[in-house]
């Protein structure tokens, strides 16, 4: 902890995203494409084939981002990242089926995504939750939207160019989950405070 | 002439973008407790560091600007329907702005109205104000930390909680610790002691409305809400839940009566961005605090 930020590019390969480990701080490049609740029921009920060419080796971000028309294009105003663990019964078959190199979101997630990153050689990032405009201001390009009409602008699927992006490991590939660690601590200390 | 369509599209634009100075402050408190070349204290910089961009290009500090909720009081005179439509122009015209998202789903649907006006949205309360200014208080409180509040009914055997303080003490530390990092940590806790479900819950929320540096004039609750905040803190849960001694910036503790057959904790928990400011309007002058 505190040592000097990893640079990570997007597509990784399974190497670099095997060699990460919970703690590690790292500035992502690449293509992140945001995916929330609607988003993920849908890829899991409809396993659509259309999203595979902006979802492989991409990131998932979870994240409803703020955005303004900006003549035929988008701005991104605010896009920090959203509760993760309601993704929880469909994130193992999503980083499965469509080959991600992992998620960025908050909060961590449980025990079947844990065991689909170390099978797929995944990682689960963390962005600071509520920092909006700073993590806003390292996209650098709002490339496309997919189910705008369907799901609503928080819903979507933005596809987003992101520069030195910055992430907290919390989940490896190794089976390793600082949420895990800190839950297990933490328990403890309430079971001592209330006396159980 | 402005009225309330204008006042109130600052209110909001304020709320969003500016982060009141009293919770500012305590985020920087818990910064400098953290170790130096700790994840908890990179956390803590990074938040401020946005706190002060989003200030400097007045862009939502999170891209989650939650359901708004107004707490108006208004003195004799004023029409509170003509109030509450002006209040939901305001959000339309904010929507567009950029400076909240649209968040207003249909839960049978999932149609979002993108304007951020539904069914109770705005949540508008009324009430009568005690002297001739207008004063409209805003929260702005994300999803994700609203997920992270929590009832107790007690006695609460699971917890040792009795009908007592020390139970409503065991509801607030277990409510922690279930919410680790979820909500947003470091958080800040509004919770009520007493009441019906409804309004236990409303009175949890309206507690957020305290400032940080406020002092509860109850020497009794006073202690619990220093006691609480140093309990919490010592569980280690951390920013982000990333482990460290910032669980918590602040606990409010306020009560209501209760029926003799319930006794209701109510827990609103809010993330480290509480945006919250309030409007004053008194002889056709507004002011943004």
């Amino acid at each position: 902890m505190g040592k000097e930020a990893t640079k990570l590019r997007l597509p990784a390969s399974e190497d670099a995203l095997r060699a990460l480990r919970i703690g590690d701080e790292v500035l992502i490049s690449g293509t992140v494409v945001t995916a929330r609740d609607m988003a993920h029921k849908y890829m899991v009920e409809q396993r659509p084939e259309s999203l595979r060419d902006i979802l492989e080796g991409a990131l998932i971000y979870h994240c409803g981002p703020i955005m303004v028309r900006d003549g035929e294009g988008w701005r991104i105003v605010s896009a920090g990242p959203t509760t993760s663990s309601r993704e929880e019964p469909y994130q193992a078959d999503v980083l499965e089926n469509y080959r991600l190199g992992g998620v960025i979101g908050k909060g961590g997630m449980g025990e079947k995504t844990s065991a689909a990153l170390k099978k797929c050689g995944a990682v689960y990032f963390h962005a600071v939750g509520g920092a909006g405009t700073l993590l806003a201001k390292r996209v650098k390009k709002v490339r496309e939207v997919r189910m705008l009409e369907e799901f609503g602008v928080p819903e979507a699927f933005w596809v987003l160019e992101v520069e030195d992006f910055p992430v907290v490991v919390t989940m490896d590939s190794m089976g390793g989950s600082l949420h895990r660690e800190v839950l297990e601590a933490s328990a403890q200390k309430r079971k001592d405070l209330l006396g159980l | 002439m402005p009225g309330f369509v204008e006042w109130g599209l600052e209110l909001i634009r304020r709320a969003s973008s500016d982060l009141s100075p009293d919770v500012e402050a305590v985020v920087r408190r818990g910064r400098d407790a953290e170790p130096e070349g700790t994840t908890a204290r990179n956390v803590l910089d990074s938040i401020l560091q946005n706190v002060e961009m989003s200030r400097a290009d007045a862009t939502p500090i999170c891209q989650d600007t939650g359901l708004t909720t107004f707490f108006v009081h208004l003195p004799a005179g004023y029409d509170a329907e003509s109030v509450r439509a002006d209040l939901q122009e305001a959000i339309r015209l904010a929507t567009k702005e950029g400076i909240l998202r649209p968040n207003s789903v249909h839960p049978i649907t999932g149609k979002n109205t993108g304007d951020n006006v539904g069914v109770d949205l705005p949540h508008v309360e009324f009430e009568p104000a005690t002297d001739d200014a207008v004063t409209i208080d805003l929260l702005l409180k994300g999803g994700g930390s609203e997920n992270c509040g929590a009832q107790y009914r007690l006695p609460d055997a699971s917890i040792k909680a009795g009908r007592d303080l020390d139970g409503v003490e065991r509801s607030v530390i277990d409510a922690v610790h279930k919410a680790q990092g979820q909500g947003c940590a470091p958080g800040i806790l509004g919770v009520c002691i007493g009441g019906d479900r409804a309004g236990s819950y409303m009175g949890a929320k309206k507690q957020l409305l305290r400032h940080l540096d406020d002092v509860n004039p109850d020497p009794l609750l006073r202690d619990m809400e220093a006691r609480l905040l140093e309990r919490c803190n010592s569980m280690g849960i951390g920013p982000m839940g990333f482990g460290g001694v910032t669980t918590l910036l602040g606990v409010k503790v306020g009560w209501m009566h209760r029926h003799p057959a319930s006794f209701f904790v109510s827990i609103a928990y809010c993330c480290w961005a509480d945006r919250r400011r309030r409007l004053v309007v008194r002889d056709g002058v507004a002011q943004v605090l």
